[in-house]
Formats: C-alpha cells, structure tokens, sequence
C-alpha cells in the first residue's frame, strides 16, 4: 500500500484504508466498550440492588451515627450524623498523614544523606535501615509495632514516668502539654505578625542574595526571627498564654497533657520509618544524579563541603527528588488506610463501620474512594507547583 | 500493508469479537461514520428495562367431593426461587460463618468447622441435598458478613448476627429465626476489682467493629453517664488478643460469645469474670438476602423442624424408628411419611428427615457444641422450648 497519498487523490482509497479513519475508529470502538463494560456492572449493580430492594443515594449521611469513636479532633458522640462521623476520621487521616509525611520528609533525607557517608559505621547503618524497612511489607511492620511494642507497656496504674513529665503505659502514651489561658488569642495575634516579619524577611534576603550574589540563610534568619517575635510576646503579656498541663495517672486512664494512643503511635511511627526507607533512597538518587563535576567545581572555588550540599549539590538535586517524593507522599496517604488492622479510627476505619451500621455499601466505598483521590490530587497539585519552582531554568 | 495498519486491523477484529461478545443485545456496534469528522463521538445509550415476572400458579385441589376448586394467583419478585436452584446447580451450600468462635463455629483440630452454626449450614445442606457435608464454608468478619451476603458471595449468613429494624430493612437481609437468644454483657479481668459500669468511668473497652454491641455500649454508656474510649477492632482474634494484653479494662459482646471465647481463646479463662449486668437483648439467628422468599422459607423451616423435632422427642437415634411407626399426625407430616411439605418449599419430601437424621434435632446440635460436657458450655436459660421455660416455639408443620 502507498502511504503517500494526498488530499487530491483521497477518493481513490476507500474509507477504511484510510489511516486517519481507522485511527478514530478504533478510539471508538474502543469508547463502545468501555462504556459497554462500565454500563453492564453499573446496570448489574442496581439490579441486584433493587431485587435486594435497596437503592441508591447519601440520605444516609444526615442520620444518627449511634457509635463512638475513640479518638476525635473535633467534638463527636454517639448522637452525632454519620457525616460527622466522616468528618472525624478524614482529620484523623489528616493528622497521622500530615505528621507523618513531616516526620518521614526529615528522617528520610537524614538516612539518604547518611547513605552516602565517607563514615563506613555511618554508611552501613543507613543501608541496613533501609534495607530492612525497604523489604518488610507495612501491614507487618504495623501489626509488630501495635502488638509488640506499644500495647506491651506497663499497665496504667505501672506507667513508666519520664522527667516532663511523660507517662509511658499501655493505653497510650501522654505528653506535657499546653492549655491556652485568657492572653492565649492575644498570643496568636503575636504569631502572626511574626510570620508577617519572617516572610518580609526572607522576601528581602532573597532579594539581597540575587543582587550581591552572596547566599545569606534565608530559612535560618526567618525562623530566628519568628522565635523573637514569640518569645518577646511571651514575655511582653501580662500573664503567659500557655499554661503547662503535666498528665497525670487518673483511675484508669491517663489524664491531662496531651495523649497518644497506642494505636495512633504504632500508626505513626509505622507509617515514618517504613515511608522515610523510600524517601531516603529518593534522596540518595537525585543526590547520585548531580554530576560529579558540579562538586568539584565547587571544590575548586574552595566551598566547604556543607556549602556544596546546601547550594550547589541539593538544589540541583531536588528537581529529581520531587516527583518521586511526591509519590512517597501520597503512599503515605494512602497507607494510612492500614489502619484498620490495628483500630486507628482513620477515615476508613471509621467508613467501615459506618458502612456496616448503615448498608450502605456502594455510597460508602463511593465516599471513601472520592476522599482519597481528592486528598492525593491535592497533594500532588501542591508538588507539581512546588517542582516547577525548582525544576532547572533552561534558558 | 504496514505494520500500524495490520495492528490496527487485528484490534478491531479483536473489538469486534468483543462487542459480539458480550453484546447481548444491550448496545448496538455504532454505524461507521460515513465521512471521518474530528469530534465524533459515540455515546451508547443503556436503557434500563424493569420486569416483573407474574407467575400464575394454579394449585389443583384435590377433586374430592364438595371441595370447590380454588386458585391462588402469586405474584411473585425476581429473585425467587433463583437461591435453591443457584445452589442446586452448584452442588454446594455456601455458608457464611464467624470461624473464630469456638462453641458456634471454629476450626476443629481436623480441620473441619464445628460448633452450633455451623451445624445448622449442615442441617440446611441435608435438607437441600440429603447430604450435610455438602456445605463451604466462608469465615468473615462482622465488617463484611453482610457485603457478601447481599452481593450473594454466600448462601446464606450463619454468624451470631443479632436481628435489629434497620438491619431487617435497610440492609435488605432477612432474618430467618432466632437460633439463640443472647444478650450483650461485659467482661474484665478478675482481679481489677470492676464490678459495674461506673467502674468504668474513664476506661477503655474492646469492642468488636460494626456490631450491634458496639452500638449498644455508645447507649448504655450515654445512659449511665459514663465516659469511655471505644477500642474498636475489626475481627474476634484481634479484639481478645487486645484485651488480653491489657489494651482494654473490658471487652464487650454478647455474653455468649464471651464465655465462648474466655473459654476457648484467653490463655487464661478463670482469671476473667462477666460482670452480671445485661446491656441489651441480642436474638442471633441465620440470615438470608430479601428478594427470594422460597429460599427465606427454606432457612427458615429447617431450623423450625430441628425445634418440632426437639419438641416431639425425634432425634438423629429414633427418626428412622418414628419414621415408620409414629402415629402422630404432625411427626408423619414432618418426617415426610404424610402430605407434601417438602414439594412446598421446593425440596424433597424427606427434607426434614434428612436434616434430623444426619445433624440432629435443636437439643443435639446444642449439646453438641454447647452442652455441660463441652468445654464451652453455656446453660439453656431462654433456650428452651417453650414447655421447658424457654422461648423456643415453632410454628405447627401442617
């Protein structure tokens, strides 16, 4: 067959030997079936539905809940909705995610770094800890670190007393903590305007960086500054804002401070160490992708060696890491779902028992899978925005 | 002809045979365009049929004298009937069990389920085939029982599942009959020195997900003014495994199950107590879809003949004896020796038999997983028969 036809003689070719058509025709045929696929489970799934006499619709979701949840952010019992109830443990997601993906970020780029140590004691334990976590699937890691460590503790009235003090026990862990006074809201205000001085500072810095070509330290000077403004704050209110609760052990509970279930650690520290073996190795590699020529040009202009990591070697090599970073992220996300194994009342803990309490099996799932994938798009919209600001300017 | 070509060709055979495939009739193939325009597109268009089958069913009484003859017209909904031939076809009953629970259904040391609902999949397989090894069984959690039961991944839901309104109408179950009558109570170790619910104030108790018992706790504790911390886990293993490594003050569930499981599953059952508070009534019992009301009906009178058996003393010793010598009306009308009960239900008329001769009346399958010689026995109490200070009752087998 000639493939150099022209639009003149275009009638000389029926219509299926032209390539165009059958380019689009298959597009079609395929559409057909998809949606001939999508349509049959869809049509399968209301017929059974109806023959069982359910239907479909979230009419659910403003009825009483009827259950507790043992850990909540936000005020929640038994005679709030099933929204409500959604609320709690997509914060819940939204707490061990957020702290997790902090935690895993800072541990993470330690271990990577640490990986390509000159320090050979250094090196093999980076590589061993990443290897380790690296080839253990999570659910094990969780279940061990639930089961054979944070619901071994001493029982409540044993609890384990650090100086703080920290009460250590198996029904959770329970930290000092502060609870706002009457000067807390003035306080807040004080934060803020800290922030606003730490931005405009960081804004100038950068500003003067680019025009005397020096690199001044910009995180460092703006995070100082911020700690002023709060501790001159502090000290400026007539009474402090935070006053210290120090737990105590209180019939059968822990009491006061902050508390940390068992559960929500296992989950969290299963979620860092296991996410932070990847993000190490994220790390290492864009670390690895930076020529070798771009160090020692450094060297020649006589950088120390923290300057060549901290201007020439980890700017150049975030653009690698962060769209791998960004997936580690959403695995983090996303395994936190994990937690049904161990009764964290996380978004789909939370949905499963909903599910179960109401029978509304295909709204709930519908929900949960809706919450996720907005959780991740969100994340990895706020990445991509992030890596176009790092990714190398070509000009 | 070039590659790209000959590859798109072999695609749309194999789309075609796709389409001819799984047709059916539900889509037509779109008619090829005649001109190729840039934004065609196809948007098949599903249209959704709704039948009611009208089945007429003309019962022909019998032509005696002066019996006029009557017909009954049954409308019934799609769906019946379709669970017994399913299972029919199948060879097997598929029964959805706990698994974990010892004394109702668990993995004996050969392997095999035992315990008193597995035993009643039994009895309803030897009603349906004759033959009560002819059942699978399928452990699930409380989390699931219900998603597999209504997507029909199993027969029928033999599960300590308690009966509840919304679980009746909103889940689309059906609830057969009450094999126990249960109620929901709390356990604690003995040496904590917890006695009642104030005790409690401020405690952790393990409760099982999406159970009733979970919501009944929320009440009771909202009631009595309690403050509690709900530790909710997902299966009977890990809700015990937590409370016996002390993650809670108090398990709660249904006071069957915990005496079942402090005996079977703590490694160290006389150092734990069930308190004597009852929070709620919990009638456990078969479950089945709604939509095929035949099959309801089989679920439902098999486990009413193991009760009628129990009741006019025939069990899996005499059955053949009273087979052939009772004069009881309503025993030759059970064991199929009178009238068509059985072609009733769509089963054989030696239904019943079958299930009393090969699993046994309520009394023995009963004693067999609960009774004084077992290790998780549990005394009759409301599981009685209603002559014997009990609740159990079935309807009369005529």
């Amino acid at each position: 067959m000639k493939k150099s036809q022209t639009f003149g003689d275009r009638t000389l070719f029926a219509v299926w030997r032209d390539e165009r058509f059958l380019r689009l025709l298959g597009q079609i045929v395929f559409l057909v079936i998809l949606a001939t696929f999508l349509g049959y489970l869809a049509r399968n799934m209301l017929n059974n539905l109806r023959q069982q006499g359910m239907g479909l619709g979230f009419d659910f979701l403003p009825l009483t809940a009827g259950f507790d949840i043992g850990e909540h952010l936000i005020p929640y019992d038994r005679s709030q909705t099933y929204l409500r109830a959604f609320e709690v443990g997509l914060l819940n997601t939204a707490l061990v995610a957020g702290l997790g993906i902090f935690f895993a970020t800072i541990l993470g780029v330690f271990f990577g770094i640490a990986r390509l140590s000159s320090n050979f004691l250094i090196q093999a334990i980076a590589r061993a800890y990443i290897e380790f976590l690296r080839n253990m699937p999570l659910l094990v890691l969780l279940i061990f670190l639930y089961t054979g460590i944070f619901i071994q503790f001493p029982k409540v009235r044993q609890a384990i007393t650090l100086p703080g003090p920290v009460l250590i026990s198996n029904r959770g862990i329970a930290i000092p903590w502060g609870t706002p006074t009457d000067t807390f809201p003035l306080f807040v205000r004080i934060l803020g305007i800290g922030i606003l001085l730490a931005i405009t500072l960081s804004l100038g810095l950068s500003w003067f960086g680019r025009r005397t070509g020096r690199a001044p330290l910009v995180w460092l000077w703006s995070i100082l500054i911020f700690i002023a403004a709060a501790v001159a704050g502090w000290i400026a209110l007539p009474s402090a804002p935070l006053k210290l609760d120090a737990p105590t052990v209180q019939g059968l509970r822990l009491a006061g401070g902050q508390q940390l279930s068992p559960e929500f650690m296992a989950l969290l520290s299963g979620l860092v160490v296991y996410t932070s073996a990847f993000i190490a190795d994220v790390v290492r590699s864009g670390i690895l992708a930076v020529s070798r020529g771009q160090v020692d040009a450094a060297k020649s202009l006589g950088m120390s060696g923290f300057h060549i990591m901290r201007l020439i070697v980890f700017p150049q090599a975030l653009r690698v890491i962060v769209p791998p970073l960004t997936s580690q992220y959403l695995n983090l996300t996303k395994n936190s779902s994990l937690a049904v194994a161990i009764g964290y009342p996380e978004l789909f803990h939370v949905a499963g028992t909903v599910n179960n309490q109401s029978g509304r099996a295909v709204e709930v799932i519908v929900l949960v899978m809706s919450i996720y994938l907005s959780i991740s798009l969100i994340t990895s919209a706020f990445m991509n925005w992030y890596n176009r600001r790092v990714r190398l300017v070509e000009r | 002809m070039t590659r790209k070509t000959f590859s798109l060709f072999s695609l749309l055979t194999v789309a075609a045979i796709l389409v001819a495939a799984c047709g059916g009739g539900a889509t037509q193939a779109p008619q090829a365009p005649q001109a190729p325009s840039g934004e065609a597109q196809a948007t098949p268009v599903v249209e959704t049929v709704e039948v009611i089958k009208t089945v007429v069913v003309t019962v022909e009484a019998p032509a005696a004298a002066a019996t006029p003859q009557v017909k009954i017209q049954v409308a019934q909904a799609p769906g019946f009937g379709e669970t017994l031939k399913a299972v029919q076809a199948r060879g097997n009953l598929i029964c959805g069990v706990n698994g974990q629970l010892p004394g109702f259904s668990f993995l004996d040391p050969d392997g095999n389920y035992s315990g008193f609902d597995a035993d009643f999949c039994r009895a309803i397989a030897a009603a349906i085939f004759g033959d009560p090894t002819k059942v699978e069984f399928r452990p699930t959690t409380t989390g699931e029982r219900f998603t597999v039961l209504q997507t029909g991944e199993i027969d029928v839901l033999s599960r300590n599942t308690t009966w509840s309104l919304v679980r009746d109408t909103e889940l689309g179950l059906n609830f057969t009959v009450t094999t126990f009558y249960d109620g929901q109570g709390i356990m604690v170790p003995k040496d904590s020195g917890l006695a009642s619910l104030e005790d409690l104030e401020g405690g952790t108790i393990c409760v099982q997900k999406g159970t009733t018992t979970e919501l009944n706790l929320a009440d009771v504790m909202a009631t009595a003014g309690v403050n509690y911390t709900p530790a909710v886990f997902d299966d009977v293993n890990a809700t015990y495994g937590a409370y016996a490594e002390g993650r809670c003050d108090a398990v709660t569930s249904d006071k069957s199950q915990l005496s079942s499981v402090a005996k079977g599953l703590l490694p160290d059952p006389e150092n734990h107590v069930i308190l004597d508070l009852t929070l709620s009534k919990e009638p456990l019992g078969p479950v089945v879809r709604q939509g095929d009301d035949q099959w309801f009906d089989i679920v439902k009178w098999t486990i009413f003949a193991t009760i009628a058996a129990e009741e006019y003393g025939v069990s899996s010793a005499n059955v053949d004896e009273m087979r052939s010598t009772s004069t009881n009306p309503e025993v030759k009308r059970l064991l199929g020796v009178e009238g068509d009960l059985g072609p009733k239900l769509g089963l054989t008329n030696d239904w019943a038999y079958n299930a009393i001769k090969q699993v046994g009346n309520y009394a023995e399958i009963y004693d067999r997983s609960l009774g004084e010689g077992t290790p998780t026995y549990i005394p009759r109490g409301l599981n009685s028969l209603y002559k014997d200070g009990g609740i159990l009752y079935s309807p009369p087998f005529r």
